[in-house]
């Protein structure tokens, strides 16, 4: 019940953010063309934290991800000679050897990961500033730019909005058959159907207005369902949470911590090759310092979403809405020209209060 | 054939024999009690079987219906039919009930967990036992007593055979314990093999089939119950005859040092609810006031507010020496002569990673001086007979007994005319109960003012010059050392007598 509250204040808080931003922008910010502006500001952090949630529900923390989407996006680029897929394969391996890498360390030499990823965040980020010879390399391949930019056409919005609301329908019903079988109550399906359905309509007719879905956004929503289900509803994510919340208990229940926190590191480094692909697309370059403070906007982005740097806390959907909050602060402020260091301060400010929030919501 | 059987296991910590070839049969069908003072290789035993100390890292053979079994994990042990209900909860606060249950063994569909099944199946369990939870209540949202109980659904949904309980009952409240009897009988009916481990020789002597009693790693003896009584079998464990457990108290009360009026504490998450409604009493110099009542009656709460500690709103005057005192923090109480040994000593009164002497002296720090510290701890360390090889050891490595004397030391450095002693023996052995039992009279023939709290009523009674019983936060009884007997006690402690 509680947490329920809070995902509906911070969807509040959003709205909040959203109404104040459209009311001193004369409705600017609310216009098609900046909403999808805005989320494809948001799909690279919002890939970022999907990921970063894995590792701080398992009372973890990756610092490298910033260095490591410059080394993959770094890689990737220089790479494009090879061809499309075995560039684009390149930074999503870059991206998982790395992770793993770093896990091996935190997991199996107990080696702390603030310090593990730390040591990470220096060192990525020498090896691309080597690699590159401190030098920008712009992005060839025309596909490779379209997957920062691209808009999918008016018609592929639709069929993608039917599939989704097609697939909502069937596994709603497959829920309730399920939940007849073992004899457990069986209750609002109308509003399990109809309230999701409205809003895949509504994103996609204000996405349409504009010319279509970006590809970026595409990538970000098909990242969170997975990140969605892998942590509610598969072992490896229960376990995850079991982990960080009281790692004794997991144990003594047989489960594998070290295994699953390799893991974790190792998913998050594929999750930052895809964010790495992302950004370079969109850029239309990559130089040796992109990314820079990312891991910061991701740690942020689970952390306004009531993610819990002791483990064991934390969802996707938040984490999102969390990355959501941030970059429309970002963009709202620059399309009102609120100068760089205000900018910074607010969002300094944002931060600290929803966790103080989050921590006054908890005590009550 | 035994449906377990252990044989010659023996398991060597460094520097420590911790099972010394022992060997233990548990029949189908049969609950089977484990008792022996700590450290008397309970618990490896337990780990042993459970798989927590994986096959090679001890000797012997362990023997599953007829079968002899290597774990090299808790998941080979669960394989074979072993469940081992821990006494640190191995549940996880924020997953619910029925995800606590299936945890590490979620049934799946497609790869994915099946959540249906996993609420309905728990769901079943938890009406099994008869118990009154919801499946999808988050485990946090429990009393310790509830999640010990769903502690055994996990157990219940391995289909074990092989039951192992560590202490089940050391947080439960009575009517707790009775229904987990109740359970355990059922099970053991039903074909299960039980171990028992409990330091209550009570419940252990109407529960049990039979008894081993293990000390210093050996096992001594298995008898069945029958042919024990509780005498023969505390013999056993401490290895001595027990003479007079608690010294007898020759000390006559001098005036009051400490009173405390009309204290009221509300429960800090629930508002409006009290903790603690309305209670006074007062304590002499050289008297100890024994704070008897079940769990959740609100005698941690009481010491917690005397203290300034409890995070609830409060209410309540304190006088100190006759003179009005404001204690609204843990500083305050300690500058009014006001010393408080902590129920959870792992938790709240020790640093388990730090140095005897850094925790000695925590409390009375600013008064002294750099030299003057280390002289002090080691005053304290002969004082109190802390048994550490110096006072530079890490208290973490200390046992549980001497671990305690050093939280009980560390407040008497703050030279208090008042200690607050919650549990202080909760979880220590036989022989340092008594070395603590001998402190406290020490300490109150010195002219200390002593308030107990102790969940064991013997100790209550045979400490205190007074015994105060709670029951749902009031003061319902009040009895002089001659007066106080167990059944008037447990009468108010019940509410059943006001």
């Amino acid at each position: 019940m509680t947490s329920r509250l809070r995902a509906y204040s911070m969807l509040i808080a959003l709205l909040a953010i959203w109404a104040y931003f459209a009311w001193r922008t004369s409705g600017l910010f609310l216009n098609p063309v900046n909403l999808a502006n805005l989320l494809k500001q948001m799909s690279v952090t919002g890939v970022l934290a999907v990921g970063m949630l894995f590792v701080i529900v398992a009372r973890q923390i990756d610092l490298s991800v910033g260095s490591l989407v410059g080394l993959a996006g770094g890689i990737a680029a220089m790479t494009q000679g090879w061809g499309l897929l075995p560039s684009l394969l390149a930074a999503i391996a870059i991206g998982i050897v790395a992770g793993a890498l770093q896990g091996v360390l935190i997991a199996y030499l107990n080696i702390p990961s603030f310090i593990v990823t730390l040591g990470g965040l220096l060192t990525w980020r020498g090896v691309i500033l080597y690699l590159s010879k401190g030098e920008t390399v712009p992005v060839r391949l025309p596909v490779f730019r379209m997957l920062g930019v691209a808009l999918m056409t008016r018609g592929t919005g639709i069929v993608l909005a039917a599939i989704a609301i097609a697939a909502l329908v069937w596994l709603t019903l497959r829920r309730n058959h399920a939940r007849r079988r073992h004899g457990l109550p069986v209750s609002g399906t109308a509003a399990r159907i109809v309230v999701p359905s409205l809003l895949i309509a509504l994103f996609i007719y204000v996405m349409n207005k504009q010319g279509g879905v970006p590809l970026p956004v595409i990538v970000l929503l098909v990242v969170a369902i997975a990140g969605s289900v892998l942590t509610q509803q598969t072992t490896f994510g229960r376990y995850l949470y079991a982990i960080g919340s009281n790692p004794d208990a997991a144990r003594l229940s047989g489960i594998d911590a070290r295994r699953h926190i390799l893991l974790a590191f190792a998913l998050l480094g594929g999750l930052v090759g895809i964010a790495s692909l992302l950004h370079t697309g969109r850029v239309g370059s990559a130089s040796p310092d992109a990314g820079t403070l990312m891991e910061l906007d991701a740690i942020a982005a689970c952390v306004i979403g009531g993610t819990s740097l002791m483990g064991g806390r934390g969802k996707v959907s938040s984490a999102l809405l969390g990355a959501l909050v941030m970059a429309s602060l970002d963009n709202g402020m620059s399309l009102l020209s609120v100068e760089n260091a205000t900018q910074y301060i607010i969002k300094g400010m944002v931060l600290v209060a929803a966790v103080g929030f989050d921590m006054a919501g908890r005590r009550q | 054939m035994p449906l377990i059987a252990l044989r010659a296991i023996s398991k060597r910590f460094p520097g420590v024999l911790a099972l010394d070839r022992v060997s233990l049969d548990v029949d189908a069908g049969e609950i089977h009690a484990l008792v022996g003072e700590n450290g008397a290789g309970k618990s490896t035993l337990m780990n042993v079987l459970g798989g927590v100390h994986p096959d090679g890292t001890f000797d012997g053979e362990i023997v599953v219906d007829g079968t002899p079994r290597r774990f090299h994990n808790v998941r080979a042990s669960e394989n074979a039919g072993i469940a081992v209900v821990h006494q640190e909860l191995s549940l996880i606060p924020e997953l619910s009930i029925a995800e606590n249950i299936f945890l590490g063994r979620e049934p799946r569909r497609f790869g994915l967990i099946d959540t249906e099944q996993i609420y309905s199946r728990a769901q079943r369990v938890l009406d099994d036992l008869q118990l009154t939870l919801e499946s999808h209540t988050p485990v946090q949202f429990l009393g310790i007593g509830q999640q010990h109980l769903v502690e055994i659904a996990k157990a219940l949904v391995r289909e074990a055979r092989i039951l192992v309980l560590d202490e089940p009952t050391a947080a439960l409240t009575d009517a707790e314990g009775e229904h987990l009897f109740r359970i355990l009988r059922r099970l053991r009916d039903g074909g299960a093999a039980i171990v028992y481990i409990s330091h209550k020789l009570g419940e252990v002597f109407s529960l049990a089939d039979r008894i081993t009693v293990l000390r210093d790693g050996r096992a001594v003896s298995t008898d069945a119950t029958s042919a024990l009584d509780p005498q023969t079998v505390i013999a056993r464990m401490v290895g001595r005859e027990v003479a007079e457990i608690f010294p007898a108290s020759q000390r006559t009360p001098g005036d009051v040092v400490f009173e405390a009026r009309n204290v009221t504490v509300e429960d800090p998450n629930v508002r409006g609810k009290l903790l603690v409604d309305d209670v006074g009493f007062s304590v002499r110099r050289g008297e100890v006031v024994g704070v008897a009542g079940l769990v959740g009656a609100g005698r941690s709460e009481l010491m917690m507010a005397l203290f300034g500690a409890h995070p609830g709103r409060k209410r309540g005057e304190f006088l100190v020496d006759g003179v009005c005192v404001a204690i609204g923090s843990p500083s305050d109480a300690i500058a009014a002569g006001i010393g408080f040994v902590t129920e959870d000593r792992k938790r709240f009164g020790l640093m388990l990673d730090q140095t005897v002497v850094t925790n000695l002296t925590l409390a009375a720090l600013k008064r002294m001086s750099g030299e003057e510290e280390i002289a002090a701890a080691e005053r304290s360390v002969g004082e109190l007979r802390i048994k550490t090889s110096s006072v530079f050891t890490i208290a973490g490595t200390l046992s549980g007994g001497n671990q305690q004397k050093v939280v009980l030391a560390k407040w008497l450095l703050t030279n208090p005319k008042v200690l607050l002693l919650d549990e202080p023996t909760r979880g220590i052995d036989v022989g340092a109960k008594q070395e603590i039992y001998a402190q406290i009279a020490r300490l109150a023939s010195e002219g200390l003012a002593i308030v107990l709290v102790s969940s064991e009523l013997p100790e209550v009674l045979g400490l205190s010059d007074r015994v105060l019983v709670l029951h749902e936060g009031r003061l319902t009884g009040e009895f002089a050392r001659g007066d106080a007997s167990a059944e008037a006690v447990m009468a108010c402690a019940t509410g059943a007598a006001r």
